[in-house]
């Protein structure tokens, strides 16, 4: 029973450090720009694609490379391309819109992200992808439990990102000026802080660390589509709104929680197909008796 | 001014019995072929989805994303009285009814949305009614009773182009009389600063409920309309891509205009068939369309302007600058 409850947790946490990583992204565009980028979990899933292009191209080399190398490769290949394509998205559809009323960039979104879906439909087809093994799946037994090496990268690696995230919010330059940015958008410009650059690099960051989960979520659930961005998105959303929307250790925090819901949901409940009815009821309570998320501020409307 | 108001309304009642007519005779007498027929009853079906999305999100400036939960709800209520409770032959005779028993039920879902989330403004709203979209689509999928992910079928085709008519019409008359009343003032002061409103004593948390649960009803009766042209429903179609179908004609349109909602509804709804042959690329084209309506025109067609012969005669000297012309953009 514990030894199920364990090896339980710990797939939650595989699951959670994905949800963390893309949940990462909504908390920081929405901290610094007040703005729900619903396109988010679409640009996970193109992320997810190019880490599958970069792999499978590496891979069809006649070099024979060692596969750890594949991986950082493709790591390497999709965070940056799929960090051009956040800022190209920013400066093409969001700028233009930075003065007009909030509800157009966020409709404008929901239509970014519905036309990158529908964009990658139409050029790749339906059928779903299958990702290649580049991690060597084949399980330790550690006290009872089956740990994959997989797994441990997984955790790894999303939390070595989230805390090198943390670190730069907290300790640098760059990561003062997005605070300040978040905290009052209209004085920064007057304090010589280049707005528009920041904003760029915000939305750079996010993408590569969605790009990153979305090659680990590939490495751990290997097929993929071009709808997956609509379900892991939402979940990722959730887990931003439960922790806080705006900061990023509630992210985190969200990110966890949600893994272990999904992953304990047919554990209590008949099926799995309960899981969204439970994750999106919890928002909503946790919305009704504690609007702010679990570490947010509580915000004042100054009139 | 008196007589032209008088004069004005007669003309309207008169064009409205005149449509309803044609709707009747143009299919009766196969003018027009089914399938041109068809497309006629989703258009009217999405004017009414728009006009009632229209309210919420530009009347009130609120920002909801979920309406595709409150056609679902209104299509599966409608659907299981048609199938289960009525008798077959009664049926054509209480659709009204069963339309109507529908649309309340999506208002009493829009009750459970609207009390929590209008406790605060900003994207609250929309988190909540995107939370109720997903939540309503998964239940409908884990009821078994109710087809499960297969969907729920055996509806008669009770929705014809003359109960569409009527429809698009009643919507169309309470929603305007709504728009141009006391009532309809404090949901636009709502949009334009809430708490000025609120100092000017609108009781903005009242009238936004009861706007929302409005809105909800006749949601809930296009989605009962909408069950019974498909005799098919599965809750695949109510998922949040209908919800984002509903936002691209509102805005299309335009915000705060009901003539907007018509001309929104029926381009992208025309559009849709017109552009068929081209597959998977239309799904392309409708956000692309969308994204630089958003960027080059955000107010839509005819954002926060109206037709003439939608607007009271009396209001500020006869039209063209009605209630609703341009202001402040809603924050």
């Amino acid at each position: 029973m514990l030894q199920l409850l364990a090896q339980n947790v710990l797939n939650a946490l595989q699951l959670g450090s994905v949800y963390a990583l893309i949940a990462l992204g909504y908390t920081m565009v929405y901290g610094i720009l007040t703005m729900i980028n619903f396109a988010h979990g679409d640009i996970f899933m193109v992320g997810c694609y190019l880490s599958l292009a970069a792999a499978a191209f590496l891979l069809g080399w006649q070099a024979n490379l060692p596969l750890p190398l594949v991986f950082t490769a493709a790591l390497l290949f999709s965070m940056v391309l799929t960090a051009l394509l956040g800022v190209t998205i920013e400066r093409l559809a969001y700028r233009p819109l930075r003065q007009a009323p909030r509800v157009s960039a966020v409709i404008t979104a929901l239509g970014v992200g519905l036309f990158l879906e529908n964009f990658t439909l139409a050029i790749l087809g339906p059928e779903p992808r299958q990702f290649p093994s580049l991690i060597a799946m084949t399980p330790w037994e550690v006290a009872g439990l089956t740990v994959t090496p997989l797994q441990i990268l997984i955790v790894l690696l999303a939390g070595a990102l989230m805390v090198l995230l943390d670190l730069l919010v907290r300790r640098t330059l760059l990561g003062m000026a997005m605070r300040a940015i978040s905290y009052n958008r209209p004085i920064v410009p007057l304090m010589g802080v280049p707005v528009d650059r920041v904003i760029s690099i915000t939305f750079a960051i996010g993408s590569a660390i969605a790009a990153a989960g979305g090659l680990l979520y590939g490495l751990a659930y290997p097929v993929l589509d071009p709808y997956m961005g609509i379900r892991i998105g939402w979940w990722a959303f959730i887990a931003a709104v439960v922790g806080g929307i705006g900061n990023i250790r509630g992210a985190m925090l969200g990110g966890y929680l949600l893994g272990i819901v999904e992953v304990f949901t047919p554990v209590f409940l008949p099926s799995s197909t309960y899981r969204d009815f439970v994750a999106f009821s919890l928002l909503l309570l946790l919305l009704v008796f504690k609007p702010t998320g679990l570490l947010g501020r509580p915000v004042f409307e100054r009139v | 001014m008196a007589t032209s108001d008088k004069g004005k309304s007669l003309l309207i009642c008169l064009g409205a019995v005149l449509l309803l007519a044609l709707s009747w005779a143009l299919p009766a007498s196969g003018f027009l072929n089914p399938y041109i027929v068809q497309v006629l009853m989703y258009v009217g079906i999405n004017m009414i989805l728009t006009m009632a999305l229209n309210l919420v999100n530009g009347y009130m400036g609120e920002f909801s994303v979920g309406h595709a939960g409150f056609m679902a709800i209104g299509a599966y209520v409608s659907s299981i009285i048609t199938v289960a409770v009525l008798p077959r032959e009664l049926a054509p005779w209480l659709f009204p009814l069963v339309l109507v028993m529908g649309g309340l039920a999506a208002a009493a879902a829009g009750l459970i949305v609207a009390y929590p989330s209008f406790r605060t403004r900003g994207d609250y709203l929309a988190i909540v009614t995107l939370a109720f979209n997903m939540i309503v689509k998964s239940v409908l999928e884990n009821l078994e009773i109710l087809g499960g992910p297969r969907g729920y079928l055996g509806m008669p085709r009770l929705t014809n182009l003359v109960w569409v008519t009527a429809w698009v019409l009643i919507t169309l008359l309470i929603l305007r009389n709504l728009i141009y009343s006391n009532f309809g003032r404090g949901i636009m002061a709502i949009r334009e600063d809430e708490v000025a409103a609120n100092l000017t004593s609108v009781d903005t948390r009242r009238v936004k409920i009861i706007a929302f649960l409005i809105s909800a009803f006749f949601t809930g009766i296009a989605g009962g309309l909408f069950a019974h042209v498909l005799q098919f429903i599965n809750p695949r179609s109510f998922s949040i891509l209908k919800s984002t179908d509903m936002l691209v004609m509102v805005y299309l349109g335009g915000v705060g205009s009901l003539a907007g909602s018509l001309l929104g509804a029926a381009i992208f709804t025309v559009l849709l068939e017109v552009l068929r042959p081209l597959g998977l690329w239309r799904w392309v084209l409708g956000p692309l369309l969308l994204v630089l309506l958003m960027i080059f025109r955000p107010r839509g067609i005819m954002g926060l302007r109206e037709w003439r012969w939608l607007q009271p005669v009396l209001a500020f000297g006869g039209g063209g600058q009605g209630p609703t012309a341009p202001g402040p953009p809603p924050a």
